[in-house]
């Protein structure tokens, strides 16, 4: 991707591939599940990337990889221009300072013998950034503020907040060492879509105040074309297609990204009853046994032979526009059955 | 409902009011539900969680757990018969035989340690008195019909060897064997990915019109309903709170609920506003519940009396009828 100098983040073929073991007691290693194989791009300050795909696509572990939650099996993660997956110990955990992460499930991802005001406040302990214990108290006061909670919920446990409110919790945790960069994974797809309107407006009004930048991982398409400013499509560990976000959704060029937008209802009947439709055959095959070529050959509607035998290179087809399949250019001479 | 009500409907709810007793107190998880569903038609049903959808269909089948669960009153007339009233071994006869059911976890609902084959021959020879050899027949045609490659293969093999939409497949396979008058599908795509997804929907779809079964499609998901449903109802906190044709609904909305609803998504076509039209606080909790219209404190249209009166499901229009009494002020437009 445009490993543009004023980036905040750039990945360079970043590969995390996870070793398959059998046997008991002497285990040996039988394959590699490739969950992320060879993914590049950059984000910059204050910019929201999308990054979507189906469950196995690997786009969680992208996000892991990022703060080295998972260690890469190669590739660069260079943050503030940094090398991360060189780092260890303390100087990790120092530049993790920077880095924030929301997870999707708000009941696990939250301690529940703690309460809500340690839990938003440990970043603050581990970073030492706090002068006095009044200081720690209205430091986390503010920042159970900032998310739209009391500030004298700090002293409730988690079982005692609701779905949206832990979420609020999850996302005060993860701006209270005032990071410039956070990974959100899947973070409203647990929730009711009433609240789910909610966090996201929440998330959005944080990034405004803090210059925040965001890769914001879903599988829910509606919500990440209105979040994001560009999107990156996942499948099988790879990134098919990259396009700002409009020219993304008007003008899909990888098979794959408009089967997934096909695939998407929108709400209103008479509109979604004429939308083209493209129903995707068979399953997302195992990433153990990932297909060669393409990977998406065994389910494209569209492939030729080739596709079976050459990995395509994500190139730059439009401006800006970067899209994985050599059969792009015909993007305007093949029409998707009904 | 008043409206729509034609001679050839299926199924008739009437004032269903399922309770669950517990310790905490009476949650009336479904109180005072009614609808309709004609021969054939597709009907969604919409809420978010909590709202009483999936109680509701589990009461139509009387599934209920018992303690602590109870049908409290009301009636359930399928094909002429108030199946509230049937003995448990007459009741046996119509689930899975007259009324198909698809829940949304595949690898719950199936069991683990039977052969697919076994778990679809099961209702065949139970319902439709094959024999051992006309019913494995049967299923092989059947798994054929909802699109698994290689059937006679498949049917030696065990839940966890197939993939999550691969088991859906199958959980549609078992509903329609018996060729159900009404198929109930709970969520049925929730769990899965969007593609296959798709790919689920478009088979329900296909196989219900195919043999002329009704539909009754429960989810969260307003796109699936938009894409899918004839008519929708939107359910909130255990009543209905709208019910129309899906038009209607989805273009015309008359409670503010359904209108919170439809403006908190953002849309795949649209480029998007700046900020969603989110519906302040919470799902209010079942135990306690607000006096009155239990929408109330999150309406933007509330007024002094819907703090201690809610109506019944008022006329707001043709095949359409709203419980709020202001509905006749309630718009799209003004919801933004």
């Amino acid at each position: 991707m445009t490993a543009g100098n004023g980036s905040l983040l750039s990945v360079k073929d970043l590969k995390v591939h996870f070793p398959v073991k059998r046997g008991f007691i002497f285990q040996k290693t039988v394959g590699f599940i490739k969950a992320v194989d060879g993914v590049s791009f950059t984000i910059n300050p204050g910019e929201t990337l999308g990054l979507v795909g189906e469950s196995g696509s690997g786009k969680t572990t992208t996000g892991r990889a990022i703060i080295q939650l998972a260690r890469p099996t190669s590739g660069d993660v260079s943050f503030e221009g940094v090398e991360l997956n060189h780092l260890g110990g303390k100087e990790l955990r120092q530049m993790r300072r920077r880095l924030g992460m929301v997870f999707q499930d708000p009941y696990g991802a939250l301690n529940p013998r703690m309460t809500a005001g340690n839990i938003v406040g440990e970043p603050l302990i581990v970073h030492k950034m706090y002068d006095s214990r009044q200081d720690y108290r209205n430091k986390v006061g503010d920042l159970l503020e900032t998310v739209g909670l009391n500030r004298g919920m700090g002293s409730r446990y988690p079982h005692e907040f609701s779905g949206g409110q832990r979420q609020r919790l999850g996302v005060a945790r993860a701006i209270a060492a005032r990071p410039s960069f956070i990974v959100l994974d899947e973070p409203v797809s647990a929730l009711d879509v009433s609240i789910q309107a909610q966090i996201i407006n929440l998330l959005q009004d944080l990034q405004e105040q803090f210059n925040l930048a965001y890769l914001f991982i879903a599988h829910d398409l509606s919500v990440v074309r209105h979040i994001s400013d560009r999107v990156a499509v996942m499948y099988l560990g790879k990134i098919v297609e990259v396009a700002n976000r409009n020219e993304l959704y008007d003008n899909p060029l990888h098979p794959y990204t408009k089967a997934l937008l096909s695939a998407v209802p929108i709400p209103d009947p008479t509109l979604d009853r004429k939308r083209e439709r493209m129903v995707l055959e068979g399953d997302i095959p195992s990433p153990l046994d990932p297909p060669t070529g393409c990977v998406f050959h065994t389910r494209c509607p569209i492939a030729v032979e080739d596709c079976s035998m050459y990995i395509p290179e994500l190139r730059e087809v439009k401006p800006e526009h970067w899209v994985a399949c050599i059969r792009a250019e015909d993007y305007g001479s093949y029409t998707i059955a009904a | 409902m008043i409206n729509g009500k034609t001679s050839n409907s299926l199924l008739e709810v009437s004032d269903l009011r399922t309770h669950f007793f517990t310790q905490g107190g009476v949650i009336k998880a479904v109180d005072g539900v009614s609808f309709h569903i004609n021969e054939g038609e597709t009907l969604g049903l919409v809420g978010e969680s909590g709202c009483g959808k999936s109680v509701s269909a589990l009461s139509l089948m009387r599934l209920v757990p018992n303690p602590p669960g109870r049908i409290v009153s009301g009636q359930v007339v399928f094909e002429g018969r108030d199946l509230i009233q049937l003995s448990d071994s007459e009741m046996r006869k119509v689930r899975g035989a007259r009324i198909g059911m698809i829940f949304q976890e595949p690898m719950t609902s199936l069991n683990p340690v039977l052969t697919i084959g076994r778990q679809i021959t099961e209702p065949l020879e139970l319902h439709m008195e094959m024999t051992k050899n006309m019913a494995v027949t049967r299923a092989a045609e059947l798994l054929d019909m909802v699109g698994i490659p290689d059937p006679d293969e498949r049917l030696k093999d065990y839940p966890h060897q197939l993939s999550g939409g691969q088991r859906q497949r199958v959980m549609i396979a078992i509903a329609l064997s018996c060729n159900p008058r009404l198929l109930i599908a709970d969520e049925a795509t929730t769990a899965l990915d969007v593609t296959i997804q798709a790919q689920i929907l478009e088979l329900m779809k296909t196989l219900t019109s195919e043999i002329g079964t009704a539909l009754l499609i429960i989810t969260h998901n307003l796109g699936v309903v938009a894409r899918y449903a004839d008519r929708v109802n939107v359910m909130y906190a255990g009543k209905i709170r709208e019910s129309g044709t899906a038009e209607e609904i989805y273009g015309n909305p008359k409670h503010p609920y359904t209108v919170g609803l439809l403006n908190s998504v953002p849309r795949l076509d649209a480029v998007s506003v700046e900020r969603l039209q989110s519906i302040e606080g919470e799902i209010p909790d079942m135990l306690s519940l607000p006096s009155g219209c239990a929408f109330q404190p999150r309406c933007r249209w509330a007024v002094e009396r819907c703090e201690n009166d809610e109506p019944e499901l008022i006329d707001a229009g043709p095949d359409h009828s709203s419980r709020c009494w202001e509905h006749e002020n309630v718009s799209r437009e003004r919801g933004t």
